[in-house]
């Protein structure tokens, strides 16, 4: 085997290919080609490093240099420069959105961005060639599923889950040794593992992540859990829109079953497990665990009602357990270092980390992973670096179209699944949104509506036809139309939809609205009552004027689409509201900042 | 079809190959190369790869090469600092690729610096 010097670390993740990774690749073999340091450094493409937003991302080793927006012109540079004479690229190296330090002699783990985070699901992550399984087995890869193969009882490693304290990270947060334990007690000649990776929550990719740059962590942990439970069998269901996800668990699959790592007689301990991918068909409600099974078998992904319990009666009517990625991420840690060890990490009730999609308004998109207790404050400013453009944050939205919205006043709450849900929102599947003063929480409420009238599968009245009630409610609401009482019908609708709908989907969908309305009740009074839009973003509500600082330069009447501007030139302008089609070209345009909006 | 044996194999020998990736820094031996334009100049290219083939050879996992730039004393180039674990830094000047496996084997194998090619012996002179 080789061994080179240096490594350049290109990440391959959804977010860096998409804005241009694969040619960084090529680039950066060639020029190391030419300038003869083939023999001394190899390029790697991983997974997410998590900070997608600065992408492309490089980071070259051993110093740890971290790149940021490497553009294939910078290449060339990098190559000279850093990997021929050892001298970091300077005005290449990422910079801190929290202490807007760029320090060149700054490594990954200096950066605010990582320093309060803590990898364990996420640990092979931009570290790993995820093609590689040599790289995963060097990181201890196959030693847990080694370990209860050939050490432990199958009662032990349920016993270790349950100690261990891990919650489901899929959304529901149950204790997954407990669903371990019942789908071991079931009775029966067959029974399945799977795994749900079909992530439908707009704004999340942490499953995605894993699969991407750690795909061989959850075929270990899937097999570890067929052990347990009495599987030969598992399965991964997983969206046909994460194209690089499918193929990355493919190679791995195919590289696990060469190795005899998955198939027949493990280790020669007797044990047989393999695993089948199934692709998802896009639908939000197939991630709930009886549409998703209906969805395996070939059925329609809809919903039934449970019981029966899926670790009684779950694919093809046998016992199935179903975690999602992230939870299985976090297995072999577990049984590799402990019990004890994942649970001392965290708070009382949830234990180990939890990882984030931070998006929306806040510099540092992407992903991250801190010890459950970790304040909202600390994620949103220290890692996130808080809201771009100086710009004052409002609210945070967790949880997705089940969860909530919560306010300043709240940021100092440690995130576990208990203290979000007393706060008002909830853990769910990670989906970390940022909204600052521009955000009219009246829309936002609105938007996630608008998701769930769209994913609902229709079989629950209240489901179909009471969130599209709410739905009509809300855009008469930003459209100026909003009437007396129409608060308080949201409110009833939100009652019966979620007492009366099947699922969680429904359950949960009227969330967004109840936790706008307990937070920003004055928002929606506003609308309502004065027909003002506060955040100044619904159009209906809102109209452009010119002040006095105009000069009278004409730039705005020139830009503007439907002749609505009139004035002479260095004399005050006026808009005519009737022409006026609220697209602000003007407000951009004005160099005098002369053109407000109210 | 692996092993156990086989499979503690790859992870051994892959591991020594993405060392440098990993966080146990303080476990680890570096050698670091002045590689700016003068120690170049002086000599540096084949003195790094005479330290990497020694390492390979001699499977060195615990070893890291890296590259700083100019030091400011380019007169002494190359130079070449040796870095135990919990250890002083000790500098090596006007390197050569013959001197390396020396290097290698009485200080990074053993522990015991080459004084006579060190910064101290050659301010001496
Ligand atoms: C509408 C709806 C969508 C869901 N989508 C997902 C999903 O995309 N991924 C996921 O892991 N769980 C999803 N869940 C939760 C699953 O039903 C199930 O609780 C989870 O996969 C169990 O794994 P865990 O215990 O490891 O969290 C969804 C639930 C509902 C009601
Ligand atoms: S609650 Fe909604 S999504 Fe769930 S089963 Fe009923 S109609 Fe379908
Ligand atoms: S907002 Fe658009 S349409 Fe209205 S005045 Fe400005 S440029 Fe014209
Ligand atoms: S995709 Fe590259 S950092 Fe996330």
């Amino acid at each position: 085997m080789d061994i080179y010097r240096a490594h350049v670390l290109v990440c391959g993740g959804t977010g860096c290919s998409s804005s241009g990774s694969a040619t960084l690749i090529e680039r950066f073999n060639e020029k190391i080609k030419e300038n003869g340091l083939d023999k001394e450094v190899k390029v790697i493409r991983t997974g997410c490093f998590g900070l997608c937003e600065a992408g492309p991302v490089v980071i070259v080793y051993p110093e740890g240099t971290f790149y940021s927006r490497v553009k294939p012109e910078n290449v060339d540079e990098i190559v000279t420069e850093h990997l021929l004479k050892g001298r970091k690229v300077e005005h290449l190296v990422y910079t801190d959105h929290a202490t807007h330090e760029q320090d060149a002699t700054k490594s990954l783990e200096d950066i605010g961005f990582y320093k309060h985070q803590m990898r364990i699901a996420l640990r092979n992550c931009g570290v790993i060639d995820p093609e590689n399984i040599d790289e995963y087995l060097a990181m201890d890869g196959y030693k847990a599923l080694e370990k209860v193969l050939t050490k432990m009882t199958r009662e032990e490693v349920i016993d270790e889950v349950l100690k261990s304290g891990l919650r489901g990270r899929g959304g529901g947060g149950f204790p997954t040794g407990l669903k371990w334990k019942f789908t071991y007690n079931s009775v029966a000649d067959q029974k399945y593992v799977a795994c749900n990776a079909d992530e439908g929550d707009p704004g999340a990719f942490m499953d995605r992540s894993i699969l991407e740059g750690d795909p061989h962590s959850v075929l270990e942990a899937m097999a570890i859990a067929g052990y347990a439970i009495g599987a030969s069998q598992g399965y991964i269901y997983v969206r046909a829109e994460y194209p690089i996800a499918v193929k990355r668990l493919t190679v791995a699959l195919n590289q696990a079953r060469e190795y005899g790592l998955l198939g027949e007689n493990i280790f020669g301990t007797g044990f047989n497990f393999d695993i089948h991918i199934r692709l998802g068909a896009g639908a939000f409600v197939c991630g709930e665990e009886t549409a998703l099974m209906h969805s395996i078998e070939g059925k329609r992904g809809e919903p039934t009602v449970r019981p029966p319990f899926p670790a009684v009666k779950g694919l093809f009517a046998k016992p199935t357990m179903l975690n999602n990625v992230e939870t299985y991420a976090n297995i072999p840690q577990i049984i590799l270092k402990g019990s004890q060890w994942f649970s001392s990490i965290g708070t009382e009730k949830s234990k180990g980390t939890k990882v984030f999609a931070l998006g929306g308004k806040i510099n540092n998109t992407g992903l991250v992973e801190v010890p459950m207790g970790t304040t909202l404050r600390t994620i949103i400013y220290e890692i996130g670096g808080g809201c771009p453009n100086g710009k004052k944050f409002k609210a945070v939205q967790t949880g997705g179209p089940s969860g909530g919205c919560l306010p300043e006043s709240l940021l100092d709450t440690p995130v576990d699944y208990d203290n979000l849900i007393a706060a008002g929102s909830m853990m769910g599947s990670g989906g970390m949104i940022v909204m600052d003063e521009d955000n009219c929480m009246v829309d936002i409420a609105r938007f996630y509506l608008d998701f769930i009238v769209d994913e609902s599968c229709g079989q629950c009245t209240p489901c179909r036809v009471g969130t599209k009630r709410m739905l009509e409610i809300l855009n008469r609401i930003v459209e100026g139309k909003g009437k007396e009482g129409d608060i308080e019908k949201l409110e009833e609708l939100a009652q019966t939809i979620k007492s009366t709908s099947l699922c969680a989907l429904g359950q949960t969908a009227p969330n967004p609205i109840l936790s706008t309305l307990k937070f920003f009740r004055d928002e929606y009074e506003a609308h309502i009552k004065e027909k003002r839009c506060p955040a100044h973003h619904c159009k209906a509500l809102l109209q452009y004027y010119i002040t006095d600082k105009c000069r009278g330069c004409t730039a705005c009447a020139r830009v503007c689409p439907g002749g609505a501007i009139s004035g002479e030139i260095k004399k005050q302008h006026v808009i005519d509201q009737d022409k006026c089609l609220k697209c602000g070209a003007c407000m951009e345009k004005c160099k005098f900042g002369a053109i407000i909006k109210k | 079809m692996k092993t156990l044996a086989e499979l503690e194999a790859i992870r051994k020998a892959t591991l020594s190959r993405i060392n440098l990736r990993t966080d146990e820094k303080s476990e680890t031996t570096r050698v670091v190369i002045g590689m700016a334009t003068c120690g170049i100049a002086a000599g540096a290219r084949p003195v790094m790869l005479s330290f990497m083939d020694e390492i390979e050879k001699r499977h060195l996992s615990h070893v890291q090469i890296s590259q700083t730039g100019c030091i400011g004393m380019c007169r002494l180039e190359p130079m070449v600092d040796v870095i135990l674990p919990g250890k002083e830094k000790v500098t090596y000047v006007h390197v050569k690729p013959e001197m390396v496996p020396r290097i290698v084997a009485e200080h990074i194998v053993n522990g015991r610096p080459v004084e006579e090619y060190t910064i101290g012996a050659a301010e001496k002179n």
